[in-house]
Formats: C-alpha cells, structure tokens, sequence
C-alpha cells in the first residue's frame, strides 16, 4: 500500500508546479496561460494527495476534489473573461493588451 | 386639575411638530388653526392649573410631576419633571396667554407672507420650550429650555434670512447670548458638583445650608448663574444682540425680545433668590447692572429714530428694572414688573407692527404721518402703551409696578437711596422716550398717507392687552393706595412687604409726568426750536452717541471682532494645515512612484509572484 515514498510524490509536484510556472511566464496567449494554472492547480492536489496517503489521512483527497471544483469554477469564469476579451480586443496576446498605465 | 400642568408645553410642541412635518402641505387656514390652537389648548391648561394651584391654602402650595429619568450617573439623578408652584404658574399664565394673543395677531400680520407654515412652527417651538425653561424642577431642564428659546430667538430673528443683514442680526443674537449661556452651563456643573444635585428646591436648600452668607463658592456659582441671566435678558454689558433683534418680524419682537425670553434671565435670578441671597456681593451687583442698564438703554432709547429699536432699548431699560428690583432682594417685585412689563411692551409691539404694516414696512417715526386720523384705534392703544410704559400715575399698570420696585429701593440700607435716585431718573428719561415716540409717530400733516386697514385679528389682542396694561396694576398697590398685596400673597404669602413711604411716590410720579411733559415741550410746543438746537454740533454729537447705543457695538468692534478678524485674516492660509497638506503630498508622490509597477503586463506579474514565493519559501526553508 505504501509503494510510493512521500519524496516522489513531492518531486512530481514540484516539476508540475515548475511546468505550470514556467508556461506562466512564457507563454503571451491567454488560454496557454490558462493552462498553465491548471497545471499549477494540479501540482498542488498532487502535493495534498500524497502527503494525505503519508499520514493515512484522507484529509488530502478531500482537498483534491476541492481544489477540481475549484478549478472548474475559475476555468469556467476565466474562458468566459477569455472570451470577452477576444470579442473586445480581437486578440489573446497579453503583450498587446496593455490598456492600464501605471 | 394640578395634573393639566404636565401638558402645558405638551401642546405647542405637538403643534410644532405637525407644522414642521407637514406645514407645506396644509392650507393656511389649518396652519393658523394648529398654530393658535395649540397654544390656545396650552393657555387654557394652564390658567385652569394655575387656578386650580391657588384653591390650594398653606405656604407651600406647589405641584411637582416626575414624568421620567433622563440621565442616572453615580449620585446625580436629572428627571423630566413639572414642577408648578406659584411664580412658575404666573410665568406660565403670562408665556401663554401673552402668546396666545401675539399668534393671534400674527395669522393677520404675517398673512401675506410664504412661509407662513414656518413661522407658526418655529413660534409654536418657542413657546413649547419657554414652558419647558418655566416649568423644569431642576436645573438642566430649565438649561434645555433655556437654550430651546435662544435657538427659537436665532431662527425667528433671521426668519426673513434672504437679507444678509437679518442673518448677521441672527448670529450676533446667538452668539453675543452664547458668551452668557457658557458661564450659566459652568454655574450649572459647579452646583452639580458642589451640592449634588440638580433639582432646583433642594439645590437652593443645601446652598443655604452648607455654604456661609458670602462665601466664595456660593459668591462664584451665583456670579455665573447672574451671566447667564444677563445675556438671555440683554443687560450690560451683553446687551448689544437686543436692538438688532428687531430685525425679525414684530410679532416675534413682541413675543420673545419683549414679553417672555429676555424675561428669562429675571426669572431665573428671581427663581435661584435664595441662592444669591447668601451671595451680597453679587445682589449689588445684578442692581448695578439693573441701573446701568436702565440708564443706557433710556439714553438710547431717546435718540433712535426706528420705532422697533426704540422699543428694543426700552425693553433692556424695563428689564434693568426688574434686576433692579432682584438686586435689592425684592423679587416679587421684580415678577410683578415682568407681568405688567409683557402686558403693556407687548401692546406696544403689536401697535408699532400695525403702524409699521400701515406704512407698508416704514419703520422711521419722523416719517409716519397723519396715522392718528386714519388709526384712531392703534393711536388710543399706543398711548395706553406709552402711559404704562411712563408709569402714568394712578391710571396703569407700569405705575404700579415700578412703584413697587422703587419703594423696596428705598428698604436697602446703605445704596438704597442712591438706587432710588438713579431708578427715578430713569422714570424721567423713559416718560422722556415713550412719549417722544407717540407725539412724533402720530404728527398730523397736509400730505397724509392712505394706510392699510386693520383686520380684527390684529385689532382683538391688541385691545385686550391695552385693557391689560391698565388693570394689572390692581395686583398689587402701595401702602398709601389701597394696599393690595395679590400677586406678592400669591408668590410669596409668608414674604412682607415692607411700608413705603408716600412721598417717595409723589416724587416718582411727578418724575412721570414731568418726563411727558418735556416730550410735549420738545416735540410738540417748540417744535421748531428743538429741532434748529438739534442741528448744531454739540447736539449732533449727543444724538450720535446716544443713537449708537453709548457706543458699545463700536468698543466691542474695536476691542473683540477687530483682533480676531486680524488673527483670522493673517491665518488664513492656515499654517497648521500646511503641515497636513506635506503629508498628503509625500502619500501622492508615493503613489505615484509604486502604480508605475501596475502597468498591465500581466506575466511580469506572474513573475513578481513566482519571485515573491521564491523567496518566501526560502525563507521558511534556510530560516
């Protein structure tokens, strides 16, 4: 039952979390970006996951399906934002959409 | 029947408070129908409890109601009560009854005006909160009642506040009685502390038990209690608000500037008498300023040209006359004069109202002409005024009353006939002025104006207050004229009234009549003369004076608002705020400075983000 050693589990958190942060600050399209903190999201359930089997607490799956909920919230309110925003600006690129000035 | 006391200002408030709500929405008729009403239905409960009062025998006849608690801290306890006793119900029966007959007049005097709704509203506040001065049992009710009226005296004096000029009258009256109303409040913390209560009868009793006859402290609490009194009453030294009072309209001349408010003060000192009588200093005190107020306000009186302003100086002069009479211990003396004084000054208020609305707003009496033929009945009412106001012996009510303050002059030891003096030739200057002003304003000419006629709302009050003037008088006459003792039996009964000699008062009344008959010397048989000797310079210079009130507004000019002025002028870019404003300036320099980073880029953002957890992890990890 205890095959995978909390340090693996942890590991493979960090490298999705690094995925999702360096897609962040690469990519300039908005629904990459999006992505990207799904990515993010998942890195943190995988953390809440395999520690929660660490300590035998099921407290760390509870927290998954929080955080999936969560999740389909923000993508559903975020594509929605995407969606306006192309249907303003014509455009995804976060470069070009600069309207506020510091 | 003693129970109808608790809803003597019960009514006029309730008529202020359905006036101010939904004034604008009734017609005038309503308007003037709560407006009378109310204090009518007040006027009636209060002469059936005040009768109902003196059915009671016994020296300690009163009635006292604790309606509520309003404030409990540690010791001190303030209700909400009535208290009615004597010299409370005769203040209460003039407050109402002189009202009711002054709104009366003014559903016709004020008919064409806008804000009628208004005006009946802020009348109605003034009478609901000079019963609550009158009737409070202790000392903060009667300080809520006091400051009510002054409120009341602030918004009716500016009550036509289009005109600057009536809006400065306004807040100099609230302002210059403010000065006196301070003192009274600090009077009032100093007797809450001291003796530990407000209620007014026990107050008086610990004062007279714990502090000895001249001590500092009782000197001191009635001292500030004295202020108090001068200001609301326009003496001097704070009389300077009460002339330019006038500016409201005459009904509210009459009513607060003559018969009731500046009375206050009167009745507050003849209400604390036990306490300034172990306070001697401050008894000859409130008679020098009776005197000087007398005399300053007579001279005044003498060369004012505008009829209200005549009548205001005369008021401060009648009201030195009741200090007078309190400062030398004669209290009843001093209430009897306020009676007398707000039936007969309050007449000569609605007769100048009729004059002035006769003349279509002229207020200068060397203007009004061939009013005695057009007005015959406003005349006979004036000069019933002017008689009673004179002292015109025997015949009215002002005779009687002043007499009495006269002889109790002449009962103190050592100043007494000093008083005595001053107070007669105060008789002569005042039968001086008030005929003065009723030979000129009712001069016949060629050239005579069309006047407006007079309804009989304003001819009604005025004949029952001239009736009034002539007839209060029966309330109590000298020993040498019948010796009625009403009015002193009823406020006073154990009090005595000592014997007054009857050539004092031939004296007096000689005084009188030689005052009117200067006035006819002057102003009627040697017309021309006078006014060619009132031409030279010397003359000139007199009336200049005299006209400026001895010149107190300019010293108060020149010794108060022109340095604060100057303090003002030079601060005006407010060198405190200067400080504020660097502080204001630095955050807005800052802000600038940061929202630079808010530019929209959104993954440098990101990037601050992934920095910012960067190094808070590593401070958790290397910590």
């Amino acid at each position: 039952m205890n095959a995978l050693p909390l340090s693996h589990g942890l590991a493979v958190a960090a490298v999705l979390f690094g995925i999702g942060v360096a897609g962040l600050l690469a990519r300039r399209n908005l629904i990459f970006m999006l992505m990207s903190v799904e990515i993010l999201l998942a890195a943190a359930g995988m953390a809440f996951v395999v520690a929660g089997s660490r300590w035998g607490e099921p407290d760390g799956q509870i927290m998954l399906v929080f955080i999936l909920a969560m999740a389909a919230a923000e993508l559903s309110v975020g594509l929605a934002l995407v969606m306006q925003i192309y249907h303003a600006l014509k455009t995804l690129d976060t470069d070009s959409i600069r309207q506020l000035r510091g | 029947m003693l129970r109808l006391a608790c809803l003597i200002p019960l009514f006029p408030f309730a008529g202020f408070a359905l006036l101010a709500l939904a004034g604008s929405r009734l017609s005038r008729r309503v308007v003037a129908g709560i407006g009378v009403g109310s204090v009518a239905l007040s006027a009636a409960a209060a002469f059936i409890s005040s009768g109902a009062l003196a059915m009671i025998p016994g020296p300690d006849r009163g009635y006292a109601a604790t309606l509520w608690t309003w404030m409990q801290s540690g010791d001190l306890s303030v209700s909400m009560g009535i208290h009615l006793d004597p010299l409370a119900a005769v203040m209460a029966c003039v407050v109402t009854g002189v009202g009711l007959l002054i709104h009366i007049y003014s559903t016709a005097y004020m008919a064409e005006e806008p804000d009628y709704a208004r005006f009946f509203a802020y009348m109605n506040l003034f009478v609901a909160c000079m019963l609550v001065l009158v009737l409070a049992d202790n000392l903060l009710s009667l300080y809520l009642g006091w400051e009510g009226v002054g409120l009341c005296s602030y918004l009716l004096i500016g009550f036509w506040y289009r005109d600057r000029g009536n809006c400065a009258a306004a807040m100099k009256a609230f302002i210059v009685t403010r000065i006196g109303d301070a003192a009274m409040a600090v009077g009032l913390l100093l007797i809450a502390v001291e003796l530990g209560t407000l209620n007014i009868s026990e107050a008086l009793a610990r004062a007279q038990e714990l502090w000895p006859v001249g001590g500092t402290l009782a000197t001191v609490a009635a001292g500030l209690l004295l202020a108090g009194a001068i200001g609301k009453s326009a003496q001097v030294p704070l009389h300077v608000w009460l002339p330019d009072a006038m500016a409201g309209p005459t009904p509210v001349s009459a009513l607060i500037h003559a018969a009731t408010m500046v009375t206050a003060g009167a009745y507050l000192l003849a209400r604390m008498h036990a306490l300034t009588a172990v306070a001697p200093a401050i008894m000859l005190t409130i008679a020098v300023i009776g005197i000087a107020s007398i005399l300053i306000g007579a001279v005044s009186a003498l060369a004012q040209r505008d009829l209200k302003r005549i009548l205001a100086y005369s008021t401060m002069s009648q009201v030195g006359y009741m200090f007078l009479a309190l400062g030398v211990g004669a209290w009843t003396a001093a209430i009897f004069h306020l009676v007398t004084h707000a039936f007969f000054k309050s007449l000569l208020f609605l007769a100048a109202g009729a004059l002035i609305h006769a003349m279509r707003g002229e207020q200068d009496i060397f203007a009004m002409r061939g009013l005695r033929r057009k007005l015959p009945m406003v005349f006979t009412v004036f000069v019933i005024g002017s008689a009673a106001l004179a002292g015109l012996p025997l015949v009215t009510a002002g005779f009687y009353s002043k007499e009495m303050i006269l002889g109790a002059t002449l009962h103190l030891p050592t100043y007494g006939p000093y008083f005595w003096g001053a107070g007669l030739v105060g008789v002569l200057l005042t039968s001086i002025y008030a005929f003065r002003a009723a030979f000129v304003a009712f001069r016949t000419s060629d050239d005579e104006a069309e006047p407006h006629g007079l309804s009989l709302a304003m001819t009604v009050p005025l004949g029952v207050l001239a009736a009034l003037s002539i007839v209060a008088g029966m309330l109590g006459t000298p020993h040498g004229l019948g010796n009625v003792q009403i009015l002193s039996q009823f406020l006073a009964p154990a009090s005595h009234v000592g014997e007054s000699a009857v050539g004092p008062l031939i004296v007096a009344s000689a005084a009188s009549l030689l005052g009117i008959g200067v006035a006819w010397l002057v102003y009627v048989r040697f017309r021309e003369s006078s006014e060619r000797l009132a031409e030279t310079d010397w003359a000139l210079g007199v009336t200049e004076f005299c006209k400026g009130g001895c010149r107190f507004d300019a010293l108060y000019n020149t010794m108060l608002v022109e340095p604060f002025a100057y303090v003002a002028g030079a601060n005006a870019p407010d060198i405190i705020d200067r400080g504020y404003d660097l502080v204001a300036r630095a955050i807005g320099k800052a802000h600038q400075t940061i929202s630079r980073l808010q530019d929209g880029r959104l993954r440098w953002y990101v990037g601050g983000l992934a920095l910012g957890a960067v190094f808070l992890v590593g401070v958790v990890v290397l910590r």
